[in-house]
């Protein structure tokens, strides 16, 4: 993982330098968490171009099949591609097998991907889905091209700042909603911390009875030391114009 | 027996009146007169077994393999023209390695039948290789459907089956195996079951043959393997011993 941070830092330091030069990238924020009976997955909504947000509500969480999600970091474009490549081929082995692939093999093939191109792509991904085989499972496809299965992971510059939190408070055998606060509290703390990281959160949980899409618009986002609470005005929905 | 076709036989690309390609049929003819293969899907497992026949005392016993591993999960019995069957082997090996590694996991059991299936099929499409004159019984284990047994005939057609076999004796073979309960026998009875079907269809008495069996089961690992000597040794005694009874009774 400490190479991804490295890439990921260089890449960085080159595009923040001019910001014409720069292409938009999710410097983000994703996390994803296996409990009991299915997984949760969550990512924030900021997508920078240099030091300009030219999205503070995007959809960082792609659907590749019923049951299987990726969360991208790293280069925007990169990620939107291997994406549509995998949606496509999952779609091809679906009708091959009369049956939802594995998740496992969908992690897989974002691997080829990430493998077999690691020079020209910049994508640290997360896969996580449910499969009626192995339950909730999250695998973490870092650039290069590594798969890696774990209970819980988390990717995007904004993950830097919540690992030590991620250790502390995960927990085994969580109920849904414990998973689901967990997912959201994390993506908060980071949210705060990391600029590249902000906006909105949007997670979703897959279960045997299929996903739950489920948004926290900016001003409900949970706050933490020192921040500010956002204003009356904006909270209620009412925007007050001053002409003149 | 032969010139049937009257010139509608040369080639695989061409029709005859009444809608057959009679090459394929030719193929299927090659299969027919090979010796038999049987396989059974059992209630926790699969079992292939092959009659042998030895053609010469010189011959080095267990040498010329009819049973092929494709993959750890999955493994064919060749009947027909060998030759053609190693070539099918190579290939459902090689669907098999690719699957595995594109998609990460092992290539379902009805995947690979389909692979099969179209590959031979291809041969009696197009004009310029004569179909493959090889059976093809698969035997594989996976996660989503457990253990199956799959037939892909010279043709390209391809069915899943709880039992069934193919070369000369196997109309025999399949009215034996007929009366089994697929849904409660077990790999075990199976394996004896295979020995004595066949020593029961084995026509020519006097000629020596070689039982060839593989298995995948639990006591296998889920994986595909010879049945272990001493199994196959202690059915061929039930197989003889049945068989004599058998004699006796006539």
């Amino acid at each position: 993982m400490d190479l991804n941070a490295f890439g990921r830092g260089a890449a960085q330091a080159c595009s923040n330098s001019k910001m014409s030069d720069a292409e938009p990238h999710t410097g983000t924020t994703i996390v994803a968490c296996t409990y009991n009976g299915g997984v949760v997955l969550g990512a924030d909504g900021r997508v920078s171009t240099g030091n300009y947000v030219s999205n503070r509500a995007s959809n960082k969480i792609m659907q590749l099949t019923d049951n299987v999600y990726l969360l991208r970091s790293g280069s925007a474009a990169d990620t939107q591609a291997i994406g549509d490549y995998v949606r496509y081929f999952s779609e091809q082995l679906a009708g091959e097998l009369g049956d939802d692939p594995s998740v496992q093999t969908i992690a897989n093939l974002v691997g080829t991907m990430n493998y077999n191109n690691k020079n020209m792509l910049m994508g640290a991904l997360l896969v996580a889905g449910f499969d009626k085989h192995s339950g909730g499972q999250v695998f973490g496809v870092p650039i290069g091209g590594t798969i890696v299965p774990e209970k819980w992971a988390i990717d995007g510059s904004g993950s830097t700042y919540i690992w030590g939190y991620m250790d502390s408070a995960w927990k085994p055998d969580m109920t849904r909603e414990e998973a689901e606060g967990f997912v959201t509290e994390a993506l908060a703390l980071a949210m705060a911390r990391d600029a590249s990281s902000g906006g909105v959160i949007r997670t979703v949980t897959l279960d045997k009875d299929g996903a739950t899409m489920r948004y926290v618009g900016g001003n409900e986002v949970p706050l933490f030391h020192e921040e500010l609470q956002p204003p009356a005005a904006a909270a209620a929905g009412t925007a007050s114009m001053v002409v003149g | 027996m032969s010139g049937i076709g009257t010139g509608y036989d040369l080639s695989v690309t061409t029709y005859s009146p009444d809608g057959k390609v009679f090459q394929t049929d030719y193929a299927q003819k090659a299969v027919d007169n090979s010796s038999t293969a049987m396989g059974i899907k059992c209630k926790d497992g699969v079992v292939l077994a092959v009659e042998k026949l030895v053609l010469s005392k010189l011959l080095v016993e267990g040498s010329n393999r009819r049973i092929f591993n494709i993959d750890h999960h999955a493994g064919m019995a060749v009947a027909g023209l060998q030759p053609d069957g190693r070539q099918i082997v190579n290939r459902a090996q090689d669907e098999a390695t690719q699957y595995k590694s594109f998609y990460g996991e092992s290539i379902p059991g009805s995947v690979l039948c389909e692979r099969v299936a179209s590959y031979k099929h291809a041969f009696n499409l197009y004009w310029s290789m004569r179909p493959y004159g090889v059976s093809s019984l698969l035997a594989v284990h996976d996660k989503a459907a457990g253990p199956q047994l799959y037939l892909v005939e010279p043709s390209g057609i391809a069915h899943r089956y709880y039992g069934t076999a193919v070369g000369k004796g196997r109309q025999s073979v399949k009215t034996e195996i007929e009366r089994l309960k697929f849904d409660q026998i077990s790999c075990r009875q199976a394996v004896v079951e295979c020995a004595k079907t066949l020593y029961k269809v084995h026509e020519e008495s006097g000629k020596p043959f070689e039982l060839e069996m593989s298995w995948i089961c639990e006591e296998s690992g889920w994986k595909h393997a010879r049945v272990p000597a001493e199994l196959v040794a202690e059915a061929e005694q039930q197989a003889k011993a049945a068989a004599e009874e058998s004699d006796m009774e006539d």
